[in-house]
């Protein structure tokens, strides 16, 4: 027996990964050591330095192209683009996270353990300061993501997958309001969740069998080989992809969505629909672009039926829905469709464009929550559609820019919806897709009109009894709303940079 | 002169105009207005010195500017404008003065923001501008969009009736129509090799093999048709033409709906010219039935709102077999015919727009004999009914003939359905007009005040010019139509279709 070899750790390349992590545990201290009063401004202050450092050191890394700890971690183009997209988006959301100034104590309960509507939890729901415990949590779930994104081998993309899933499953059950949907919303996206793991590290194992390895190089080698038991291989994929697209929200592997996104306090809500795509896609471009792209031809019309499906069953369903979350976890649900149409271009306008789209879309969905936390009455949000009416009366400025994010989500051109749509549907066409093309085209249309619906009736219905008053939003809530507008605008208008730097960034290594 | 940067200059006139009004405040309606009709004045000033400076035997396309924007896709800022182009951008600085004088007192009694009102129209005027002096495919796509946001609004909020139905039915039926043309557009930007430059689309989509130029000819035509509207993609017309504002509305079939069929001269003939003539006999056997069923609609109609907008649609079916009958003197006569349309309709729209304001109603039942009470508007109306049916002498006259005679020499059948076109509009017309000014008084007229005030100087000075253009244009077409003619021989030439009898009946028509 030799000495055991340690693999060489490029650490310079790990460091945005370890600075979150060890962040989120010093977080964990905090909650121990600091005094209460003072804990929200500290673990805020400490999760926002952690995502600016990690996000420092990305850029810094900008130009590594790496595998490194022994073939697990792999650091190129798209990763440190999709963990840059993250940490923005992260940082964007811990704002939301952080507003405390809207609610009294914040969207969070203070305690989720105690039972809902007993004395104690009529107590805590008159103003106690809510739990600060979500900070940790929130920068846990972004180094998972983190690592998500970036993992070279199917373990430890696994490993990332719980790392990231099971503060979310927590975060989810926070709601100081409606506490009951939102223990709800949790348990059953744990269930689902950890059905979707199981499935994918069961398909870890069959891959394993069929490559006689995990890491990604290995499974593309394997798959250019005849000789191999196809049969392992096409079920491991399938029961891969199924994991990935349950945590992407791909019908019909979707119908966690709107509950989840309905019931969970609406910054989580955010931080899903904005971070959770871009890792789920980030990983999801990541497999099918370096480990199967031998058996393209296999995926691609099963994948582009499932992104068909995920369009009309988002659009469709987003016509019928009466409350505004759950509409817009239906549009999330069909903007995985138009997301996925990019996946399958499998070119380089493919992944640079599906990169393009998850930011623009991010900074978007992230704005349309931070509106949605503002309308509210005595009860908490008011996410009831008729209760939206007339509200362009009331005020004209949240109106207009809530009427901006929702013709973005449509698709009208100067906005980065259009921008972003252009560019996956222009590569899925290039890359021979055209039948994808023209099914989006069609859907974007049905999907247009729950969009239309509600600015009608924010501008053209008479406000009723029953509007509701719209919070003056804090300073880090007008600081989401105003980046998301500026960033959708800027998108539209001006997308050059943004596609030059994935363009860039659009080589994977393997 | 001409090295004036005319089109960038003209198409962001207007958007820093709607600016400036939308910040004035509520309170100062009557400042907001008079910035509005200045600033139209300026655009309509600047549009003037354009048109002085195209050179008719100079090259298709003039005032070319080029910006970039999205070099990756190869998106660029271009503008140029042929003939057609310019006389379509010379009417939309016409109208747009006009109708923000007709609309003075539009949104008074409401409650709704007078400067929002007119904000509105100064930022659709960018957008209609935009569209026609766009030389880039994707920023005609783009203007092509967004002008739906604007008169989307001006529907909704300031129309009247079913007003949000309307709205959402314009802006569904528009945006579905853009969606098609933009499968097609990006169809045709991958052909071509990542760029929108018109020229080097117009060399790519040669390479086509036939059956894809099909398909993407049929998503641009499909946005065109929608837009225009040709039977059977009318219906949202109406109801939009109903529910707008009167002034809005003139804009909306006067201006909005040439986009159509410029697009379908600009875009579907020049780039799919094997594509054009296949689907030639549909499209003119759509324009043909266009013209018969909105006729016969049109005299249905109770509402005059609605009727004057069937009127409409049965005149985009003339412009539509003008089109597609591929000879000069119809495409000279099509490309007139939507100047005059505008012109014509556009005033027929204002001047039941005063009616309908002083009556407070738009149903023709709710009129009658109001010419007693009201001579000289309905002398107007009269004046602008006759323009529409295209009485010889006004200028709307001239182009239908073009159409018809260009037509007759290739495909004679469909020109001789057409001319049935010809009586129906005199039936809707006439009748229109016997039952809202003519014959005996209605007495519920009697009891509304506001019906017995006439023209005021303000409407005066709004029909006036239109009046004279009208008569001008219909006893001396030759500025217009020397324009507008290098521009539609150069678009045959893209498609590859020879006048039968070219010079002799050019000499004796066209001037």
């Amino acid at each position: 027996m030799g000495e055991v070899q340690l693999p060489p750790i490029d650490y310079g390349a790990l460091s945005p990964m370890l600075i979150l992590f060890a962040a989120a545990c010093l977080g964990i201290l905090t909650e121990v050591v600091v005094p209460r009063r003072l804990r929200n401004g500290v673990q805020l202050g400490l999760a926002m330095i952690a995502v600016v450092a990690a996000l420092v050191m990305v850029v810094i890394e900008r130009n590594t192209r790496t595998i490194t700890i022994g073939g697990a971690v792999a650091v190129d183009g798209p990763t440190l683009f999709l963990q840059g997209a993250i940490l923005v988006l992260g940082a964007v959301s811990l704002m939301l996270i952080g507003e405390r100034s809207i609610e009294k104590g914040g969207a969070f309960v203070a305690q989720a353990a105690v039972t809902v509507g007993s004395q104690q939890d009529q107590q805590q729901a008159a103003g106690r300061p809510g739990a600060t415990e979500v900070y940790p949590l929130s920068v846990f779930a972004l180094g998972g993501m983190l690592l998500f994104v970036a993992a070279n081998d199917l373990l430890t993309m696994f490993v990332a997958l719980e790392v990231f899933s099971l503060p979310l499953y927590l975060l989810c059950a926070l709601a100081r309001r409606r506490r009951l949907l939102s223990q709800e919303a949790a348990l059953k996206y744990f269930l689902l969740g950890s059905y979707a793991s199981a499935f994918f590290l069961f398909g870890v194992a069959f891959v394993y069998g069929f490559a006689g390895g995990i890491q990604l190089d290995v499974v593309h080698e394997a798959v250019a080989d005849p000789q191999r038991p196809q049969i392992l291989l096409y079920a491991g994929l399938a029961l891969v992809a199924i994991g990935l697209l349950f945590k992407a929200a791909l019908a019909p592997f979707h119908v966690w969505t709107p509950d989840v996104y309905q019931g969970a306090p609406t910054p989580i809500t955010a931080f899903m629909a904005a971070c959770t795509k871009v890792a789920a896609f980030g990983a999801l471009l990541r497999i099918l672009y370096v480990a199967f792209d031998g058996v393209r031809w296999d995926f691609q019309p099963v994948l582009g039926v499932i992104a068909v499906l995920t369009m009309f069953v988002g659009a469709v369903l987003a016509v019928t829905q009466t409350d505004l979350k759950r509409l817009l976890a239906y549009s999330s649900i069909a903007n995985a469709g138009y997301l996925m149409v990019g996946v399958l271009a499998l070119n380089e306008e493919g992944l640079s464009g599906t990169m393009f789209y998850l930011v623009a879309y991010g900074f978007s969905v992230l704005a349309a929550f931070a509106i949605i936390s503002l309308v509210r009455d005595a009860d908490g949000e008011a996410t009831h559609l008729s209760r939206w009416a007339g509200i362009g009366r009331k005020s004209p400025l949240l109106a207009g820019v809530f009427t901006f994010i929702l013709l973005t989500f449509a698709g009208i051109p100067m906005t980065s919806g259009f921008t972003s749509k252009f560019a996956v549907f222009g590569a899925a066409v290039e890359g021979g897709q055209t039948w994808l093309v023209i099914f989006g085209v069609i859907s974007s249309m049905l999907l247009a009109f729950p969009y239309l619906r509600v600015v009608v009736l924010m501008w053209l219905s008479e406000p009723g009894e029953s509007t509701p008053a719209v919070s003056i939003p804090g300073f880090l809530t007008s600081a989401v709303l105003g980046l998301g507008v500026l960033v959708t605008v800027a998108l539209g208008v001006v997308p050059s940079p943004l596609i030059d730097l994935t363009r860039e960034a659009s080589q994977f290594v393997r | 002169m001409s090295d004036f940067p005319f089109l960038s200059v003209l198409t962001l006139l207007p958007l820093v105009g709607a600016l400036a009004v939308a910040f004035i405040p509520r309170a100062r309606a009557e400042l907001a207005k008079l910035v509005a009709l200045g600033w139209s004045l300026v655009v309509l000033v600047l549009s003037v010195f354009m048109w002085v400076a195209f050179s008719i035997d100079g090259d298709r396309f003039q005032f070319h500017e080029s910006y970039p924007w999205i070099p990756a896709w190869g998106v660029s800022f271009t503008f140029a404008a042929d003939g057609i182009a310019l006389v379509m951008l010379m009417l939309i600085a016409i109208l747009f003065p006009v109708v923000i004088l007709a609309s003075w007192h539009d949104v008074d009694q409401s409650t709704r923001s007078a400067p929002a009102y007119f904000a509105l129209l100064l930022s659709f005027e960018f957008t209609m501008i935009g569209v026609f002096a766009a030389a880039d495919v994707f920023l005609f796509y783009v203007f092509f969009e967004i002008m739906l946001i604007p008169m989307y609004f001006i529907i909704g909020s300031f129309g009247s009736g079913q007003k949000q139905y309307a709205a959402v039915k314009f802006f569904l039926y528009s945006l579905v129509g853009g969606l098609f043309m933009l499968a097609s557009v990006i169809g045709l930007w991958v052909v071509a090799g990542h760029t929108f430059d018109f020229a080097e689309l117009a060399g790519a989509a040669a390479t086509l093999d036939t059956e894809t130029a099909r398909w993407l000819f049929l998503g641009f035509f499909v946005a065109f048709a929608i837009k225009a509207p040709f039977f059977p993609f009318h219906t949202w017309l109406p109801d939009s033409g109903g529910a707008a504002p009167a002034g809005a509305a003139a804009l909306l079939v006067g201006v909005m709906d040439k986009v159509g069929t410029f697009g379908i001269l600009r875009y579907c003939l020049s780039l799919f010219p094997e594509a054009s003539r296949w689907f030639a006999p549909a499209a003119l056997v759509l324009a043909v039935i266009g013209i018969i069923y909105a006729a016969l609609l049109a005299i249905g109609q109770n509402d005059l709102k609605r009727l004057v907008s069937y009127t409409s649609i049965a005149h985009f079916g003339f412009i539509g077999i003008g089109i597609f009958a591929f000879t000069t003197q119809a495409g000279t006569g099509a490309v007139l015919y939507m100047v005059n349309h505008g012109l014509a309709t556009g005033l027929l729209f204002i001047v039941v727009g005063m009616l309908v304001a002083r009556r407070g109603s738009s149903l023709v039942s709710d009129f009658g004999g109001a010419g007693r009470l009201v001579p000289v508007l309905a002398g107007v109306l009269f004046f602008a009914g006759l323009a529409s049916l295209a009485l010889p002498g006004t200028a709307p006259f001239v182009s239908e003939f073009l159409v018809l005679i260009g037509t007759f020499s290739t495909h004679k059948g469909y020109a001789v359905v057409a001319t049935l076109g010809i009586v129906l509009a005199a039936a809707y017309v006439l009748w229109m007009i016997q039952r809202t000014t003519q014959g005996t008084l209605n007495p519920a007229l009697t009891e509304v005040p506001a019906m017995s005030k006439d023209l005021t100087l303000r409407e005066k000075a709004v029909v006036a010019p239109l009046i004279a253009l009208l008569l001008v244009l219909g006893f001396y077409p030759k500025p217009v139509t020397d324009v507008i003619n290098p521009a539609v021989q150069a678009t045959l030439q893209d498609v590859g279709t020879t006048d039968p009898v070219p010079t002799v009946a050019d000499g004796k028509a066209g001037r």
